[in-house]
């Protein structure tokens, strides 16, 4: 029903995140026939080549060159959009820390329904649009309907829709004077990265990740050994940083590492879409979990229904035998 | 420094298998257990710490029928000073915006200089607190693991990708929802509980909260969950059977093969 | 006795006459002895009620065991045997001290039988001298580990002893030359190889004045360093020469079970009690304080102490000498106390030092003075729960409990799962079934998927023996043993009621379980139930009745030992039923873990709650069990306790000894055992 759909993109020192050519597609797939118009705000040429790169997937690109704007900030990005935005408008957001911030009060002040975390589209019926979200830490799945009639802000799953392929050049329109004087009351200082000593993970061509069916801290040395005998690094999931038994560095997941190893072997992990999130390319995935039913045996390639206690000592002798 | 902690009555996500019951419209709720939802206690503990250090109060609320106020007490053992009921027939059925609108018509009969919510609940939406923000036109941060109070303002830190912490400082009063690890929240045992089993816990319902009936509730919901389903399984992983010592034979060849062996 | 030729009482110094002196050094010391004594009763006057004058039989007989037959002092041989030496010489010279003291002004105070007593006493002294001299040696230069002070707990603890050492030597000596200058004068003779034998002989040409001079002194000396060794006792760990005799008769008289949250309330107004467990020092009993008191400094109970060895945060030791410093700078002899902070965790106490103990009970198994350190870190941690400080890995167990009735989370109607594949059928009360024996599964064993299978061989076994039985099913909660032992006790409470009302519902008039958590707690904790048996006790019997046949081992070539678990052994008394199982079945060869067996037996790690919560540590305690086992030269240990299973196994992967150790539950064993399965 929308005749335009605005897409949020971001970007980080002139590159486009992941998620933009992500959006791109899904904006065709969510309001299809509704013309796609990138929204792309910062400063400088780093914002320059991200117009740049957006104008590549999408036919029309807004650009808002502001200093103030040189850090994503939710509470000067929302005043902007619900004033250059028209009423009734769809808007696409990807489900970051950005999105969680700008989408919900931006679909209040636009006066639009908000449809988060959307994980696919199962179409649309005049003006009520038909997803797929989850819910319950993704036990379950549930059909959504949502009333777009008044406009519709909507945020997408990372990882949720294949990425649009690179198309011929959009027009780049600037529309730098519309962000001229935006304050907040929330004011941007620095980001502190995480803490991660020696460690990087995100370089690993091999990687040993173990979850929450380790049991006991006292149990890691096992895996630490398998880990040595392959010549692998090790990597968890969430639960053992926030237990402290391992670094920050080691996190596999969306609110950890990015990692795009040959080869992946998950021990006692679950799968939650947070964790596989960390996961990028497709790796030789191997996945070791005493539930059949974990959902890792989803993402997985290769899948044992095993206690992690048992094989993994196994294994490693296994491997040293061969060296 | 008057603080709202808005908390919800959830599926203890621990203690439960979740599952669909048979027509698929809703999951099996027999012999689920509730409790206050997990980023909502977090937030909860962490009014009382701040409270603890610069005075004031902390406030619970929660939209619900009469089960929520078993989490409202809860939330008071552990250090609340009131607790605060918004329930009526016509809140059945709300979406997201509907819930926020009831809570700042609860919010603008109080004089709150900071509300607080779960950076998310079992639906994993995590909208709540943003729109209660756009409502009562208050600066909101989301996804918050750390605050400190300076004269009339807050430091924060946010949690964003890669476990960074974004830090910014937002103005009084503001709408912040917490993310889980921001403190250790404290123990509630059932003597806390009993000790506030007889305190007074007062309930606001539609006209008491001056909203127009049909305002909120399934009438106005522009969001509905049509059903529940599971996914079909996908192909899923190649599984490997066997005794310990034959799969540890098969992966070790297959780690081989593939090069994860260094 | 005939008339002395001297004696202090009619000695004068420089014409002042002695006896003035004599009398006012006793009068002065028993004064300022007097006034220490009260100024160490405030803290007592002060603290929670304890009922210790009931039982007053087997309190007595308590002191005649362990007091005066200083039973538990030759665990540890070297320092039992000359501890023995020196406590007897002491009561000996008991009388002989008194009399010289009225020597002092009186020409003569005669003692009954005193031509016995005579040469007794000087066999005594001169038994206790040589040990004295043997504990300083041994002191300053064997001195044995757990006499050490880690720095974090202040100055070493040596100068002071070697300091009470030599006063005693000094009051041997002393009273000895006093003795053998009248022997040198004529008066009386002691036995051969005694001091005053020896002195006698030294001073044989002696004149007359040059004794009475040496004796004068001696005397003074001894009766200085009496009454300064009088006052001297309550200011450390000689304190206990006062204070034992009351701690071991006020010690406790039943194992195995937890004081309630305070004495003379019942479970019924727990709600009215305005404070729950220690927070401050006053809320302490005073036999607790008494027991600060009467440490003695040994260091036998942290020598013990499974927590201590792998290096958790815990020495049950430094918990009383702690307390008792505390008590002493609270309530300082002299001027006002109340310098100290008012709580207790995070000024004298780390909470992860009373976090870290899993209850086993070696340390009052062990003391020599019957202190008791279980109640204490109850009650500490009753506070602590009271003020919200739970260790984050235990929260998630413990609202499992209290939602679920189990700390896995599980649904209640899962409990009894594990019937359906035991083989016989079980009843299930829920079902309103009903019989004479309950079985009482509790958590572990009822959802573990391991230790199912100990549930499953009970039932087999039960079925075999001819027993009549059911379990509760859903009606079944956890048991609350750890969960009471963990500080929650409302928590527990609520768990007991609803428990005891459905074990009363089934009709059963006698409970039998294999967990030794559930038995200790059902037997010990509970109150008005059925008697209650463990399983081994049941298998014991059914073997001796020749109901249980079982058939020889597949394996001979292995050898087995039994890890006595806590709860069974040591808190229960229950050692040799267990072994008459294993011994029962042919060609099972046995060892026991020498030095770690019976009520030695080293802690796999505790039950209940102590498998959720993490303790900072060197290796883990069923590690340090298992490698006890190989070194015992066994290959498979049979425990009788599902958590003590859980530990073993897990410490055998971590180890690396699969393939060499294994772990089975008697249960378990004597089912495979079975003949005609």
């Amino acid at each position: 029903m929308a005749s335009h759909v605005y897409v949020l993109i971001a970007h980080q020192d002139g590159r486009l995140d992941d998620s933009a050519l992500e959006l791109a597609a899904a904006a065709a797939v969510l309001f299809p026939g509704a013309a796609p118009t990138a929204l792309v705000a910062g400063a400088g040429p780093e914002l320059e080549a991200a117009c740049a790169a957006a104008a590549a997937a999408f036919p029309e690109v807004w650009k808002f060159d502001q200093a103030a704007l040189a850090y994503p900030n939710a509470e000067l990005l929302r005043p902007l959009l619900v004033k250059v935005l028209p009423a009734g408008a769809a808007v696409l957001l990807p489900h970051s820390t950005l999105g969680m911030d700008l989408g919900p009060g931006l679909a209040i002040k636009l006066g639009a329904a908000y449809l988060p975390d959307v994980v696919a589209c199962e179409g649309q019926d005049g003006a009520l649009l038909k997803v797929v979200r989850q819910e319950y830490n993704g036990q379950v799945s549930a059909h959504v309907h949502c009333d777009t009639s008044r406009g519709v802000v909507a945020t997408l799953r990372s990882g949720a829709f294949r990425p649009a392929a690179v198309q011929a050049a959009g027009s780049v329109l600037d529309r730098s004077g519309d962000a001229a004087g935006l304050t907040a009351r929330r004011r941007f200082l620095d980001v502190v990265p995480a803490e991660m000593g020696d460690i990087d993970i995100t370089r690993e061509e091999v990687l040993v990740s173990v979850g929450r069916g380790i049991g006991e801290q006292d149990n890691l040395p096992l895996v630490e050994e398998l880990a040595e005998a392959m010549g692998a690094a090790m990597a968890c999931s969430r639960p053992l940083v926030d237990a402290k038994w391992l670094a920050k560095a080691r996190q596999v997941g969306t609110s950890g590492q990015t990692v795009k190893p040959k080869v992946y072997l998950a021990l006692g992990i679950s799968g939650s879409f947070q964790h596989l999130g960390g996961i990028k390319g497709s790796p030789f995935f191997v996945a070791v979990n005493k539930n059949p039913k974990a959902p890792i045996f989803q993402a997985a390639t290769v899948g044992v229904v095993a206690d992690l206690l048992e094989l993994v000592p196994a294994l490693t002798e296994e491997i040293r035998k061969g060296r | 420094m008057e603080i709202l902690v808005c908390v919800k009555r959830v599926p203890d996500m621990a203690e439960n298998e979740i599952s669909l019951d048979s027509g698929g419209a809703d999951i099996k709720r027999d012999d689920l257990v509730y409790s206050v939802n997990e980023w909502d206690n977090y937030a909860v503990e962490e009014a009382i710490q701040i409270v603890d250090r610069v005075g004031g109060n902390v406030t619970v609320v929660s939209v619900g029928d009469a089960d929520a106020e078993e989490i409202l007490r809860r939330e008071m053992a552990m250090g609340a000073n009131q607790g605060l009921l918004l329930s009526d027939p016509g809140f059945e059925g709300s979406d997201g915006a509907g819930v926020a609108a009831i809570l700042a018509a609860a919010v603008r009969k109080g004089s709150y200089d900071l509300v607080l919510t779960g950076a998310l609940a079992d639906d994993g939406a995590a909208q709540v607190g943003g729109m209660l923000a756009a409502l009562l036109d208050w600066p909101y941060a989301s996804v918050v693991n750390l605050i400190e109070v300076k004269d009339g303002a807050l430091r924060i830190g946010r949690e964003i990708e890669g476990g960074a912490q974004e830090r910014s400082e937002i103005d009084l009063p503001c709408v912040l929802s917490i993310q889980t690890g921001i403190n250790e929240p404290r123990y509630v045992g059932i003597r806390g509980i009993r000790k506030v089993a007889s305190i007074e816990i007062p309930v606001l319902d539609g006209p008491a909260l001056g909203l127009a009936a049909g305002a909120v509730g399934a009438g106005a919901a522009r969001v509905r969950r049509a059903d529940y389903f599971v996914p079909p399984a996908g192909a899923g992983a190649e599984m490997i059977e066997g005794s310990t010592a034959e799969v540890a034979v098969k992966l070790a060849a297959l780690l081989k093969a593939k090069g994860g062996i260094k | 006795m005939p008339v002395p030729p001297f004696s202090p009482a009619t000695a004068t110094l420089g014409g002042f006459p002695a006896w003035i002196l004599f009398l006012l050094i006793p009068l002065a010391g028993t004064g300022c002895f007097a006034y220490i004594m009260w100024k160490r009763l405030a803290p007592l006057l002060r603290a929670a009620p304890d009922p210790r004058f009931r039982q007053v039989p087997a309190r007595l007989a308590l002191v005649l065991k362990i007091w005066l037959g200083q039973w538990r002092h030759p665990r540890y041989l070297l320092a039992g045997v000359l501890h023995i030496i020196l406590f007897f010489g002491f009561l000996t010279l008991g009388a002989r001290s008194t009399q010289l003291v009225f020597l002092g002004f009186m020409k003569s105070f005669p003692l009954p039988l005193e031509a016995v007593y005579g040469p007794v006493k000087d066999i005594a002294a001169a038994a206790t001298f040589v040990a004295v001299a043997i504990l300083a040696v041994r002191r300053a230069f064997f001195m044995p580990e757990r006499y050490k002070v880690p720095p974090a707990m202040g100055r070493d603890h040596t100068p002071e002893a070697l300091f009470v050492l030599g006063m005693i030597l000094t009051l041997l000596v002393s009273e000895s030359l006093y003795e053998g200058t009248l022997q040198a004068a004529g008066a009386g003779a002691s036995p051969a190889l005694t001091l005053p034998w020896a002195f006698r002989l030294m001073l044989a040409g002696a004149a007359t004045p040059a004794l009475k001079g040496l004796n004068l002194a001696a005397y003074a000396v001894h009766d200085l360093t009496f009454f300064f060794f009088l006052c001297f006792l309550p200011l450390g760990k000689h304190f206990h020469v006062i204070t034992s005799l009351f701690n071991v008769f006020f010690m406790r008289v039943r194992t195995g079970n937890v004081k309630p949250v305070r004495h003379g309330i019942p479970d019924s107004q727990l709600d009215e009690v305005k404070s729950f467990g220690v927070k401050k020092f006053e809320d302490f009993t005073w036999k607790h304080i008494l027991d600060f008191y009467s440490c003695v400094d040994c260091g036998r109970c942290t020598d013990r102490c499974p927590a201590n060895f792998v290096k958790r945060p815990l020495s049950p030791r430094f918990i009383s000498i702690k307390g008792r410093d505390y008590a002493f700078r609270q309530y300082p002899l002299v001027g006002e106390g109340g310098h100290e902070p008012e709580h207790l965790i995070g000024s004298i106490y780390s909470a992860e030092e009373i976090w870290a103990c899993t209850t086993c009970g070696a340390c009052e198994e062990e003391c020599p003075v019957g202190i008791e350190y279980i109640d204490k870190i109850v009650d500490l941690r009753r506070g602590m729960v009271e003020d919200g400080l739970v260790p984050q890995s235990i929260q998630k167990p413990l609202s499992a409990i209290e939602k679920r009735g189990n700390p896995y989370g599980k649904l209640e109607k899962k409990r009894a799962e594990w019937a359906a594949k035991a083989g016989p059928e079980v009843k299930l009360a829920d079902a309103g079934d009903t019989a004479e024996t309950l079985y009482f599964v509790d958590s572990i064993s009822s959802y573990d998927d391991r230790m199912v299978k100990i549930a499953q061989a009970t039932a087999r076994l039960l079925d075999r023996s001819g027993v009549d039985f059911m379990v509760l099913g859903k009606d079944e909660k956890d048991s609350g043993h750890e969960v009471r032992r963990f500080g929650e006790e409302m928590l527990f409470q609520s768990l007991k009621e609803q428990n005891t009302e459905a074990i009363k519902a089934s009709g059963a008039t006698r409970i039998v379980t294999s967990d030794p958590h559930a038995y200790n707690s059902l037997k010990n904790d509970y109150e008005g139930l059925p008697p209650v048996a463990h399983v081994s006790e049941l298998i014991a019997a059914g073997i001796q009745s020749g109901k249980l046949k079982l058939r020889p081992l597949e394996e001979p070539e292995k050898t087995y030992t039994f890890h006595d678990p806590c709860y069974l052994g040591r808190h229960n008394g229950i050692y040799d039923p267990p072994r008459e199982a294993i011994d029962a079945i042919p060609g099972l060869k046995r060892v026991e873990m020498e030095g770690h067996c019976r009520d030695r037996s080293f802690c796999c790690g505790g039950g209940g709650l102590n498998l959720f919560h993490e303790s900072e540590e060197e290796r883990r305690m069923g590690s340090v069990r298992v490698e006890q086992a190989h070194k015992a030269g066994a290959q498979v240990i049979v425990t009788a306790c599902p958590y003590c299973l859980t530990n073993m196994e897990d410490a055998i992967k971590v180890a690396g000894l699969e393939g060499q150790m294994e772990a089975i539950d008697l249960c378990e064993l004597v089912d495979r055992q079975l003949q005609d399965k």
